[in-house]
């Protein structure tokens, strides 16, 4: 008799369990990834369509180009600058947020997560009307004579920095909130009994702490930047690229399949390979003080 | 004046009163502990000297030196956390160091003292390791390292000693007692363990409900506690319900049931009108006498070997008695025989009635 628990007998239930959302994974990322990736070495012809051929060409043809080179250096520069000011302002806010007692917390919680509860398009949309030439911001600073002429806003990297900043700051925000409330706040106390004040208790004590938080935050936010679509497709337009909106180009107007699929299939590369050296790099440097 | 002196101390938070009219003082060197159950208010006294909490009313002075406003960091009061809170992104020494780079002591002499305090805890060889590396006892000591390092006016200990298994608890009291002796800094515990309590202080400050009950040396508190509950809190005790039928100067007669002992007056005020008091008969100062020779008869329920000693449980007509023999020997008497219990009467207690709460 089998008895329910028998060590012999193979357990059905976590295969049924975790089932449907195999199905889904398999489903509806690994087979479009797997035939986005068999896609990027057939061949294109203007008048012939896709090509079941078999070649390295079009990553060739991306890796050869300095078009695709400055692209793809202006996706991972944005990536990095969102990175490094979503820390900048992200950590700061957790930590205010940290410190809050109560009905206050929850007041401002609401406004920091707020915007992930609304469409990135409506957002975007919304910095786009504040950052155009005859936008909010520059209508109010013609309007008060401190500038004669539209400071260039739309259509740049800077806006779209703006605007991803803004997009990615809960991210950040949420990675470095958990990590504070992993710490022991008597170290907090422990610092000032010895004499330490508010500022070198945040600089020496909380921020190192938090360290893990921030990076692990920091990767998230890169990797979301690197292959962020609507806001550099609405706030860059055709002329500041990045690689989504290149390989979005190559499959809707071009109609190029495999280039595009090339490229983005680069751009999955270069995140993993970033985030896989960031991760080693970070996990060397912590194994030692938190494992 | 003392070195430390607490008046009047009160702290509430909103409707609910965490410490109430408290008073101590605290003589240059002295170890003092704040003793009792958790919510007694001991923590809430504990922070507001420390200066994470304000006082709602009340002054604490230390040396002429009124620290009610001043900040926390301005004290020089030096803390061993409960939980240690040591700083885990630094070594040990980094963590020692700490209070000294922000006392901006020269690096020469900073690394000079932090080496001096690290051989007073033993834990030299270890300077260099992250305290997620090292066990309870040694982070334990390397917050005890950090906290008289900055030579502080005043240590504070928050139960310093509870996260440590009972083995380790008692050889860290004896070197706790040790380095405080040698370097004769005042020092304020605070804790929940009775046994903790007596083992380190020279005076124990009980309290319950955020009130202070009663300040005195180990010794005079669990010989001659003033009420009911200190006499339940420090150590094990018989209780029982009596009534005063005679009274004198030097000696009572107490109604317990049907038997009539002996006892010296309560302490303080005599009881009130009716007479009702509590007699309290600590377990070791019971010895047994052959059935019929003792005060009372009674049969032992159950016998639990201690090591060093016997927990006898008496079955007898004023309830459970709880009895401690010295293991001097074999077994006294057997569970289920008939024994006759006896005591002095001069180390009977009688005190004030208090309702159960």
């Amino acid at each position: 008799m089998a008895a329910v628990g028998d060590p012999t007998r193979p357990k059905a239930a976590p295969w049924l369990l975790s089932g449907p959302a195999l199905v889904l994974f398999v489903a509806l990322l690994l087979v479009p990834l797997l035939m986005t990736f068999v896609l990027s070495f057939n061949s294109f012809g203007f008048y012939t369509g896709i090509e079941p051929t078999f070649g390295l060409h079009n990553y060739l043809d991306v890796l050869g180009d300095e078009y695709f080179h400055e692209i793809f250096a202006r996706t991972f520069g944005i990536a990095l600058v969102t990175t490094l000011l979503c820390a900048a302002i992200g950590t700061p806010e957790a930590y205010f947020l940290y410190r809050m007692r109560g009905r206050w917390r929850s007041a401002v919680l609401l406004v920091v997560l707020g915007p992930l509860l609304i469409s990135v398009v409506v957002r975007t949309l919304g910095w786009a009307i504040l950052l155009g030439n005859r936008g909010v911001i520059n209508t109010a600073l013609i309007d008060l004579e401190l500038i004669t002429r539209p400071i260039k806003m739309m259509y740049t990297t800077g806006g779209i920095v703006i605007a991803l900043v803004h997009v990615m700051v809960p991210f950040m925000v949420i990675a470095v909130w958990a990590a504070l409330h992993r710490q022991d706040p008597a170290t907090e106390q422990a610092a000032e009994s010895l004499g330490a004040g508010p500022i070198t208790i945040f600089f020496r004590v909380v921020l190192p702490q938090a360290m893990p938080g921030v990076l692990s935050g920091s990767l998230i936010v890169f990797s979301l930047s690197a292959s962020a679509f609507a806001t550099p497709a609405i706030l860059g337009g055709r002329r500041v690229k990045v690689v989504s909106t290149t390989v979005y180009d190559e499959f809707l107007s071009t109609l190029n399949w495999p280039l595009g699929a090339a490229i983005a299939m680069l751009l999955l590369v270069a995140v993993l390979l970033v985030m896989a050296s960031y991760n080693r790099l970070v996990e060397r440097r912590f194994a030692q003080v938190f494992g | 004046m003392a070195f430390l002196e607490l008046k009047g101390l009160t702290k509430r938070f909103g409707e609910v009163t965490a410490v109430e009219d408290f008073d101590l003082s605290v003589e240059r060197g002295e170890f003092v502990s704040l003793l009792g159950p958790s919510g007694c208010g001991k923590t809430t006294t504990l922070q507001m000297i420390a200066g994470f909490e304000q006082p709602t009313a009340g002054s604490i002075v230390l040396e002429g030196r009124d620290l009610v406003g001043v900040k926390a960091r301005d004290r020089g009061i030096g803390i061993v956390f409960q939980s240690y809170a040591l700083f885990p992104h630094m070594t040990v020494a980094e963590n020692v160091a700490f209070g000294l780079e922000m006392r901006k002591v020269a690096p020469a002499e900073r690394r000079r003292r932090v080496e001096e305090v690290l051989a007073l805890v033993h834990l030299e060889p270890q300077r260099d390791r992250y305290p997620r590396a090292m066990s309870g006892g040694q982070r334990q000591r390397v917050a005890l390292a950090r906290a008289l390092v900055i030579e502080p006016e005043i240590l504070l200990l928050d139960e310093p000693l509870s996260n440590l298994d009972a083995k380790l608890r008692e050889e860290m009291q004896l070197e706790l007692r040790g380095i405080q002796q040698r370097m004769g800094v005042t020092t304020v515990l605070v804790t929940h363990d009775q046994t903790e309590a007596m083992a380190l202080s020279d005076r124990i400050a009980v309290m319950q409900h955020g009130r202070l009950v009663q300040v005195a040396g180990p010794l005079e508190a669990y010989e001659h506690p003033r009420s009911d509950f200190v006499s339940s809190f420090l150590g094990k005790t018989n209780r029982l319900e009596g009534r005063i039928v005679e009274s004198g100067p030097e000696r009572c007669r107490v109604a317990v049931g049907e038997l009539l002992l002996g006892a010296p007056p309560p302490p303080g005020a005599a009881a009130p009108g009716d007479g009702r008091v509590i007699v309290s008969v600590r377990p070791e100062k019971i010895e047994f006498r052959p059935a019929g020779d003792g005060l009372l008869d009674g049969s032992v329920a159950a016998r639990i070997f201690l090591g060093d000693h016997w927990l006898y449980q008496v079955e007898t007509p004023l309830g459970l008695l709880l009895v401690i023999r010295q293991n001097s020997g074999p077994a006294e008497v057997d569970s289920g025989g008939r024994v006759g219990l006896a005591w002095d009467a001069a180390q009977v207690r009688l005190l004030p009635f208090e309702e159960v709460a």
